[in-house]
C-alpha cells in the first residue's frame, strides 16, 4: 500500500493522538529540525522545491505564495499566519478529517509555516459546525503551549508564536482568503480587491498567509523527510499525497489519502467501490460543487490540478461528487446553486442579484414552470457571470456546474420544459 | 500626465487617478454607482466596466472596472465595445431584476441617477419574471425618509456614514440578495451630516423628509446659488423654490470650500424661512395701545425721517446680516455711530482672528483644504457643534496617515477598500483639548480637557516645544508637559501640520497660543496652517467693518447720548445679559428694529421694518477664512420685505441722508463700499456685475422643463405673470436663457443632457472631484503679502476664586445653538433639552442628579436649568448651553454659583 503520511496516523473512532503518541510516532521531530537545523529561507525554500500546491482548490503553489511575504527586519510587523478550516465547499470533507485525526500535525505544520514567514500570531479559522475538530484542536494547542512548541522561544531557538483558534460564525464566503480576513477582524465577511495581497497587507493590514489545513499538514512531512521525498509520493509531476473523496450514489463513499494523480477511475472504482447496485453513472464534479461535470469518458483522467484542467474542469478540493441517472441533474444543479445564492455576500452586482435569479429560474424549470427562454437566461448568466466581472471567484464557480450541466445535459432541461414537469418525479 | 487610448485616439489623463474619474473628466460618459468622487472606489456595483487591450494588437480585449484600474501611459480602452455595453446593460437589468419601478411616486424621480443610469447603460426590456423581494422600512427622524424596496445595493450610503463622516448607527445587514441598510431599529440617524445619504444615495432610498413635506420635481423648482447662514464656514448651497416658498437646499460644490457635502444644519435650518416667527410687515407700536399695529410703509418711513432728523442715532449691525447691509447702516448713521453688534468677547475674537490672518503667521488653507493636513491639533472648539463640516474634514484627516502608508505599498489613493482596512489600524495624529467632551473625540489620538486657561497653557508649551525660542510655560503638571511634547513632535514631523482653533471658548489667549503654534511650525515648514473658526456667517466680514462692539453701544447709551438706536437682524438678548438688554432699551427713546424674524429685541421695537433671509435678497457673506462669497436670491420677497441694505438705502433717500438715493442695485452699493474700504477692493470681483450676460443672455434660475409656468397665478389672473425683474445679478426667473456652463459663482442647479441628477455636477467641473470649471467661486479678502507676525505673550495665570464657584463654560449644539435654524421644525425635532452639564461628583456635592433643578449663578444673569452628569466633565467645571432656546445670556467662561433647587 501507498504512503499515507498526512492520514497513516489516524485511527478513525480511536479519537486523534495525544501528544505523547504523536510525539512516539514522530511528531515535532520536523519542527525540532526546522527550528534547529534550518533557517526561515531554507523552509521556504524546501516546500517551494516540494512542488506543494494548495489543497484549497485553487492549487496555487504554496512556496511563491509565501515567497511574497515582505521578510527581514525592516518587514512590518506583526505577521500573520492563518489556517483556513472554513471548509464549507459542498461535497468536501477531507480537512475535517485532518482536524478531528491528527489536530497535532496541522499545529506542528503551522509552527513550521509561522518560522518560514516569520509569523509571531497564527490563527486557526474553523468553521462552527466542526464541533469535534475545535474541541480536538482545543486541546491540542493547550498540550502544544505546555510543551513548549507554542509560546516564546520555541525549543530555545528564539522563535515565538502564539496561536489562537478562532471558531467562525459561519459563510461560505469566509472560505475566500479575503473575506476570511475580513471575519477575522470581525468585519463583514465580504472579500477584499487585491492587490495589496493578503502576503503585503493582509489581517490588520499586516503581511498574512492564509494557507488550507491540508495544504499546511503537508508542510511537517516535506520538512521531516525533504522535497523529494514528497515529490515521490507522487504519480505526476505535482508533489505530494492527495486527500480524495467520494460521495453520491456509490457503494463506499469516503475520504482517502493518494498518490497524487490517482485516476478518477481507480479512487471511484478501487476506493469508492463503484457505483451502487441498480445506478448508473451519468456524471460528476471532480472537486466540489464549483468544478465543472466531467462524464464517464473523462474516468482515466489522472487526479491532478493539470490534468483535470485538461479535461475542462478543475481539481478543486479533489472531492468527488457523483451524479447518477436516478437523480435529475436540473435538481442536482438546482440544489447547488441554491446554496451559491444564499451564499453569495451581497457585495456585488453580478453575484448578489444573478445568483438569485439562476436559483428562481431552475426552481421554475424543475417544478414544471420553465419556458423556453429560461435556458437562454440561464446562459446568459453562464457567459456574463466570469472570472473578472465578478469581484470574487464565488459566481464564476457557481456557473461551472451549470455551464457544464446545460452543456452536457441540455436535454434533461429541456424534458422538463416540454412536459412540463420533471421527468425524475 | 499621460496618453491613454481610447476607442483607438489619444487623450491626455492624469497618472495615478483612477481610470472612471479620468474618462468622466474627459467628457465620456461610463455609468456608475458604488464609486463617489469622495469616497473613493471599491469594485462592489461592477457597473463602469470598460474593456482593457493588452497592446494594439490585442483584439480580444479583458473586461475590468474602470473605477479599479489606474491610469497610466499607453493604457489602451473601449467604453463602446458591444461585448462590454452588453455586460453594463446587464448590470442594470440585475439591479433592476428587484428594483420596483415606482419612478412616479418615488421623490427621486427626475434627478435620480438610477434612472440616468439605466438609461445610459441602454437596458429598456425586463426578462425577470419572478417576485421581487420587499424589506420593512424604518423610521430614521426628521431628515431622512427610508424606502428600502427601492435600494440597488451600491454600499454608499454605509461608506459614507461610517467611514467618511464617522456615524456609527447605519449599517448593512443581511447577505446575498436581502442585504439591508438601515439602523439596527428605528430612530433618528445620530450623525450631524445624515441629510447627505440623501444626496449620496443613487437613488430614492435615502430622500429628503423634509421636501416630502411639501413635494416638488426637481425639474419644477426654480433654484439659485446661495451660502449657508447658520455657522461660519460659507458652505455653498443651491436654494430651491417654488410657489413662493423654499423647498430643500442641496450641496452647491465649492472645491474650496464644502467639496460635495453639508452638515444636517446647513441642509434643513432652512425650514425657518417658512417658521410662524417670519416678519413679513412693517409696522409701529401705537403709542396709546402699546400694541404693534401693521402700518403702512410710507407712513413708516416718515416717522423713521423725523426720529433720525432728532439726531443721536446709533446703528447697531449684525454679524447674521450681509456685508451689504452691515455698510448700509454703516453709511445711515455715520461710522462713529456704528456698532457691530457683537458682544466685547465676540468682537475682540473675530478682530484678533483677523489680525493673527492678516500678519500671515502661518499658511491658512481653505476648509477643503484641512482635509489633507497629517497631524491636527484642535484648540478649545467643540468643531463638530460649531462648525459642524470642519469636523467632517478633520475626519478625513485622520485616514492621510494610512494614506500615506498604502502609498508606499504602491497602493493607489482612490482604493477606498484598501484605505478602510487599515485606516484605524495607522490612525491620523489628531490632538483635542476642549472645555468639554466634543464630538470629535472619537477620533481624536489624545484628548486634553480644561479650562481656557489650561487649554491656553498647553498650547504656548506646544509652541515652546516646537521653537524654543518662545517663553517655556512653568509650573506645567509633568503629564501635559509630556503632552505637549507629544503634540509638537508629531506637528513637527507631518507634512501638513494643521491647528485648529476658534472663538468656541470665548479665549483669546486659546487662539494666540494657537496662533503661535502655527507660526513656530511655519518658520521651517510652509505648509503649516491655521484654521481658525468663527461663530457666524457674516463675523468675518462684519469684523472687516471695524465697528464698536455692543457694550460700547450700551456705555454710550448709559451717557444718556443716545436717542434712537436702529438694529439691524440683531437679537441683542443672545448677545448681552438680560438686564442690560432692558435697561439699554429703556435708554433709547426710539427703538426701530430692521429683521426678517421675530426676536425679543424686535418685540420691544417701537418700530419693525421686516428685512428678507437670504433666500429673498441678494448679499456678500465672508466666511471665516475671509473668503467673500455672493448669495443670490432664489424668490423676489413679498409683502413689505426687502434685502436690509435695500430697506436701508430707501430710509436714506426718503430721510435724505448722502447719495444713497444712487443706490439702485447691490452692484451700487458694493461701489459705494470699495470706495470707502479700499481694503475691500475684492468685492467687485466675487460675482459678476448685474449687467453680465453671455451671448447677450441672462443665467436661467428655472430649469427647460419647468412646468406650469402659464397656470401657476391663474387663481390670480388667467394672464400669464410676467416674470419678476433682477436689477442685481445676471440671473432670471425664467426658463429662457443661457444655460450651459454659466460661471461658476452663478450656477443655479446641476443639470447636463442625460445628467438629471447631483451627479450632472460632474460636467460643471474642471476634473471630477477638483475645481470648478472657471474656478471655485468665492474671494479671499484678507491676505498678507508679507510677514509681520509677533509673537503673543503668554496670558497671565487668572487665580481660581475659592468658595463654592464653578467655572461656567459655554457649549455649544449643532442644533440648538444657532438662532435661525432652530425655527425650523425638523431642526427643532433634534434640539436636546437645557441641560447643565456637570461631573458627578460635583453634583453630588450639591446634592443634584440627573433631572435636578439647579439655579446658576454669575454676576449680571441667572438661569434655572436641570443638571445633565456627564463623566467627561472635569470636576469644577460646568457646562452651560449657550444660546439654545429659551436659555438666557451669560458672559461666559466665567466664575458662577450652582445652587440646588430651581
Amino acid at each position: 500500500m501507498a504512503e499515507r503520511p498526512l492520514t497513516g496516523d489516524i485511527r478513525p473512532g480511536e479519537g486523534p493522538p495525544r501528544l505523547t503518541e504523536y510525539e512516539r510516532r514522530g511528531g515535532y521531530a520536523a519542527l525540532k529540525k526546522a527550528l534547529k537545523q534550518m533557517d526561515p529561507a531554507g523552509v521556504a525554500e524546501e516546500v517551494k522545491r516540494s512542488g506543494l500546491r494548495g489543497r484549497g482548490g485553487a492549487g496555487f503553489p504554496t512556496g511563491a505564495k509565501w515567497s511574497f511575504v515582505p521578510m527581514g527586519t525592516d518587514a512590518p510587523e506583526p505577521k500573520y499566519l492563518v489556517a483556513n478550516g472554513d471548509e464549507m465547499e459542498p461535497g468536501t470533507f477531507k480537512d475535517r478529517y485532518l482536524l478531528e485525526g491528527n489536530p497535532h500535525q496541522l499545529i506542528e505544520g503551522m509552527i513550521i509555516a509561522a518560522f518560514a514567514i516569520q509569523a509571531s500570531v497564527a490563527f486557526i479559522f474553523i468553521r462552527e459546525e466542526y464541533r469535534e475538530a475545535c474541541a480536538a484542536l482545543t486541546r491540542a494547542l493547550a498540550e502544544a503551549f505546555a510543551a513548549g512548541y507554542l509560546g516564546g522561544n520555541i525549543l530555545g531557538s528564539g522563535f515565538n508564536l502564539d496561536m489562537k483558534l478562532h471558531v467562525s460564525a459561519g459563510r461560505y464566503m469566509c472560505g475566500e482568503e479575503t473575506g476570511l480576513i475580513n471575519a477575522l477582524e470581525g468585519r463583514r465577511a465580504v472579500p477584499r480587491w487585491k492587490p495589496p495581497y493578503p502576503q503585503t497587507a493582509g489581517l490588520w493590514g499586516k503581511p498574512t498567509v492564509v494557507n488550507n489545513i491540508e495544504t499546511l499538514c503537508c508542510v511537517p512531512h516535506i520538512v521531516l523527510k525533504g522535497a523529494e521525498y514528497f515529490k515521490g509520493l507522487s504519480r505526476t509531476g505535482e508533489g505530494g499525497t492527495k486527500l480524495y473523496g467520494v460521495s453520491g450514489k456509490v457503494k463506499n463513499p469516503g475520504c482517502w489519502e493518494l498518490p497524487m494523480g490517482t485516476s478518477i477511475r481507480e479512487i471511484l472504482e478501487e476506493h469508492a467501490g463503484g457505483m451502487m447496485g441498480g445506478f448508473k453513472l451519468k456524471g460528476l464534479l471532480p472537486g466540489g460543487a464549483s468544478t465543472d461535470f466531467l462524464l464517464e469518458e473523462h474516468l482515466d483522467v489522472n487526479m491532478d490540478f493539470e490534468s483535470v484542467a485538461k479535461a475542462g474542469s478543475r481539481m478543486g478540493t479533489g472531492t468527488i461528487i457523483v451524479l447518477d441517472d436516478r437523480t435529475c441533474p436540473v435538481g442536482f444543479i438546482h440544489n447547488l446553486q441554491k446554496f451559491f445564492s444564499r451564499e453569495s455576500c451581497g457585495w456585488c452586482t453580478p453575484c448578489r442579484e444573478g445568483l438569485a435569479w439562476v436559483e428562481k429560474t431552475l426552481a421554475a424549470i424543475e417544478e414544471g414552470r420553465g419556458t423556453r427562454e429560461d435556458i437562454g437566461i440561464l446562459e446568459f448568466h453562464v457567459r456574463l457571470l466570469a472570472p473578472g466581472r465578478t469581484f470574487c471567484a464565488l459566481a464564476p464557480g457557481a456557473m461551472e456546474p451549470l455551464g457544464s450541466g446545460l452543456k452536457f445535459f441540455r436535454d434533461d432541461f429541456d424534458r422538463h420544459i416540454s412536459a412540463p414537469s420533471c421527468p425524475w418525479r | 500626465m499621460a496618453i491613454i487610448y481610447i476607442e483607438n485616439k489619444p487623450y491626455q489623463a492624469p497618472e495615478g487617478k483612477n481610470l472612471l474619474n479620468a474618462c468622466l473628466s474627459l467628457g465620456f460618459n461610463i455609468p456608475y454607482f458604488c464609486w463617489h468622487p469622495a469616497l473613493g472606489s471599491v469594485g462592489a456595483c461592477r457597473q463602469c466596466a470598460v474593456k482593457k487591450y493588452r497592446d494594439e494588437s490585442d483584439t480580444r480585449g479583458q473586461i475590468v472596472m474602470s473605477c479599479m484600474e489606474q491610469v497610466a501611459g499607453g493604457l489602451r480602452i473601449s467604453i463602446d465595445d458591444p461585448e462590454v455595453r452588453e455586460f453594463r446593460a446587464s448590470i442594470i437589468e440585475w439591479l433592476m431584476a428587484n428594483h420596483p419601478h415606482d419612478c412616479p411616486v418615488c421623490d427621486e424621480g427626475g434627478e435620480c441617477h438610477l434612472q440616468d443610469m439605466t438609461v445610459m447603460a441602454g437596458h429598456a426590456y425586463r426578462r425577470y419574471r419572478f417576485k421581487k423581494r420587499t424589506y420593512a422600512n424604518q423610521e430614521l427622524g426628521p431628515f431622512i425618509n427610508h424606502e428600502m424596496n427601492r435600494c440597488i445595493q451600491c454600499y454608499r450610503c454605509v461608506r459614507f456614514y461610517r467611514d467618511y463622516a464617522g456615524g456609527r448607527d447605519l449599517e448593512v445587514f443581511s447577505a446575498h440578495d436581502h442585504v439591508y441598510f438601515g439602523r439596527h431599529d428605528h430612530g433618528t440617524l445620530e450623525s450631524e451630516f445624515s441629510g447627505n445619504l440623501a444626496e449620496v444615495c443613487p437613488t430614492g432610498v435615502f430622500t429628503d423628509k423634509t421636501l416630502k413635506k411639501h413635494y416638488t420635481r426637481k425639474w419644477d423648482l426654480q433654484s439659485a446659488a446661495s451660502v449657508c447662514v447658520h455657522c461660519g464656514l460659507g458652505c455653498n448651497t443651491l436654494v430651491a423654490e417654488r410657489y413662493g416658498s423654499v423647498r430643500r437646499i442641496l450641496s452647491r460644490y465649492n472645491g474650496a470650500v464644502n467639496g460635495y457635502f453639508l452638515c444636517d444644519r446647513g441642509r434643513f435650518g432652512y425650514e425657518f424661512l417658512s417658521s410662524a416667527k417670519r416678519i413679513r410687515r412693517a409696522a409701529k407700536r401705537n403709542s396709546a395701545s402699546g400694541a404693534m399695529e401693521p402700518a403702512d410703509k410710507k407712513i413708516i418711513l416718515r416717522s423713521i425721517k423725523e426720529i433720525i432728523a432728532g439726531g443721536r442715532v446709533i446703528g447697531i449691525g449684525s454679524p447674521r446680516a450681509s456685508v451689504e447691509s452691515n455698510f448700509a447702516l454703516r453709511r445711515l448713521v455715520g461710522p462713529d455711530n456704528f456698532y457691530s453688534g457683537m458682544s466685547a468677547a465676540e468682537e475682540e475674537l473675530t478682530a484678533l482672528s483677523i489680525r493673527i490672518m492678516k500678519s500671515g503667521c502661518a499658511s491658512f488653507p481653505s476648509l477643503r483644504e484641512t482635509e489633507k493636513a497629517d497631524a491636527v491639533f484642535v484648540l478649545g472648539e467643540d468643531v463638530t457643534n460649531t462648525a459642524p463640516m470642519l469636523a467632517l474634514a478633520l475626519r478625513q484627516s485622520v485616514k492621510n496617515r494610512a494614506a500615506a502608508s498604502l502609498k508606499k505599498n504602491r497602493i493607489p489613493e482612490w482604493d477606498n477598500g484598501s484605505l478602510c482596512v487599515i485606516k484605524d489600524e495607522e490612525p491620523g495624529p489628531l490632538f483635542v483639548a476642549s472645555l468639554l467632551p466634543t464630538r470629535l473625540d472619537d477620533a481624536a489620538t489624545r484628548i486634553f480637557r480644561g479650562s481656557p486657561t489650561q487649554i491656553a497653557r498647553l498650547g504656548q508649551a506646544v509652541a515652546h516645544a516646537v521653537n524654543e525660542n518662545l517663553p517655556a510655560v512653568s509650573g506645567l503638571e509633568q503629564a501635559v508637559a509630556k503632552l505637549a511634547e507629544e503634540i509638537a513632535r508629531e506637528l513637527t514631523e507631518a507634512s501638513a501640520p494643521l491647528v485648529v482653533s476658534g472663538a468656541g471658548c470665548l479665549s483669546g489667549p486659546v487662539m494666540e497660543a494657537a496662533a503661535n503654534i502655527a507660526a513656530a511650525l511655519a518658520a521651517v515648514n510652509p505648509r503649516a496652517g491655521l484654521f481658525l473658526a468663527l461663530p457666524e456667517s457674516n463675523s468675518f466680514g462684519l469684523g472687516l467693518l471695524s465697528g464698536k462692539p455692543l457694550d460700547q453701544a450700551f456705555q454710550r447709551a448709559e451717557k444718556g447720548e443716545v436717542r434712537a438706536a436702529i438694529i439691524l437682524e440683531n437679537d441683542l438678548y443672545r448677545r448681552s445679559e438680560k438686564k442690560r438688554v432692558d435697561r439699554f432699551r429703556e435708554q433709547c427713546r426710539h427703538v426701530i428694529v430692521l429683521d426678517f424674524i421675530d426676536t425679543a429685541t424686535a418685540a420691544k421695537a417701537e418700530i419693525i421694518l421686516p428685512t428678507a433671509p437670504f433666500a429673498e435678497a441678494d448679499g456678500t457673506l465672508v466666511n471665516n477664512e475671509g473668503r467673500g462669497q455672493r448669495f443670490y436670491r432664489v424668490m423676489d420677497p413679498e409683502e413689505d420685505c426687502r434685502p436690509g441694505w435695500r430697506m436701508l438705502a430707501e430710509i436714506m433717500e426718503y430721510a435724505g441722508i448722502g447719495d444713497a438715493g444712487q443706490w439702485t442695485t447691490i452692484d451700487d452699493i458694493i461701489a459705494g463700499l470699495c470706495a470707502e474700504e479700499p481694503e475691500l477692493q475684492g468685492m467687485r470681483e466675487i460675482a459678476p456685475p448685474a449687467e453680465f450676460r453671455i451671448y447677450g443672455q441672462r443665467v436661467p434660475r428655472q430649469p427647460h422643463r419647468y412646468s406650469g409656468r402659464t397656470a401657476m397665478k391663474a387663481h390670480e389672473d388667467i394672464h400669464e405673470h410676467k416674470p419678476a425683474l433682477d436689477f442685481d445679478s445676471p440671473l432670471t426667473f425664467s426658463m429662457e436663457g443661457f444655460r450651459s456652463g454659466p460661471p461658476p459663482s452663478l450656477i443655479p442647479f446641476y443639470w447636463s443632457a442625460g445628467w438629471n441628477s447631483v451627479h450632472a455636477l460632474n460636467k460643471f467641473q474642471a476634473e471630477i472631484g477638483g475645481p470648478l470649471r472657471g474656478g471655485d467661486p468665492g474671494i479671499r479678502m484678507v491676505g498678507s503679502s508679507h510677514k509681520n507676525f509677533e509673537y503673543f505673550k503668554p496670558a497671565p495665570v487668572t487665580p481660581t476664586p475659592g468658595g463654592r464657584e464653578y467655572l461656567l463654560v459655554p457649549y455649544f449644539r449643532i442644533f440648538g445653538s444657532e438662532e435661525l435654524s432652530v425655527l425650523s421644525p425638523s431642526i427643532a425635532g433634534r434640539i436636546p433639552g437645557n441641560l447643565l452639564l456637570m461631573n458627578e461628583s460635583d453634583a453630588k456635592r450639591i446634592g443634584a442628579g440627573n433631572g435636578s433643578l439647579v439655579r446658576v449663578a454669575v454676576a449680571d444673569a441667572g438661569a434655572s436649568l436641570a443638571v445633565k452628569i456627564d463623566p467627561g466633565i472635569p470636576e469644577g467645571v460646568a457646562g452651560y448651553p449657550a444660546g439654545m432656546p429659551g436659555v438666557e445670556f451669560m458672559n461666559l467662561p466665567a466664575w458662577g454659583a450652582i445652587t440646588e433647587g430651581g
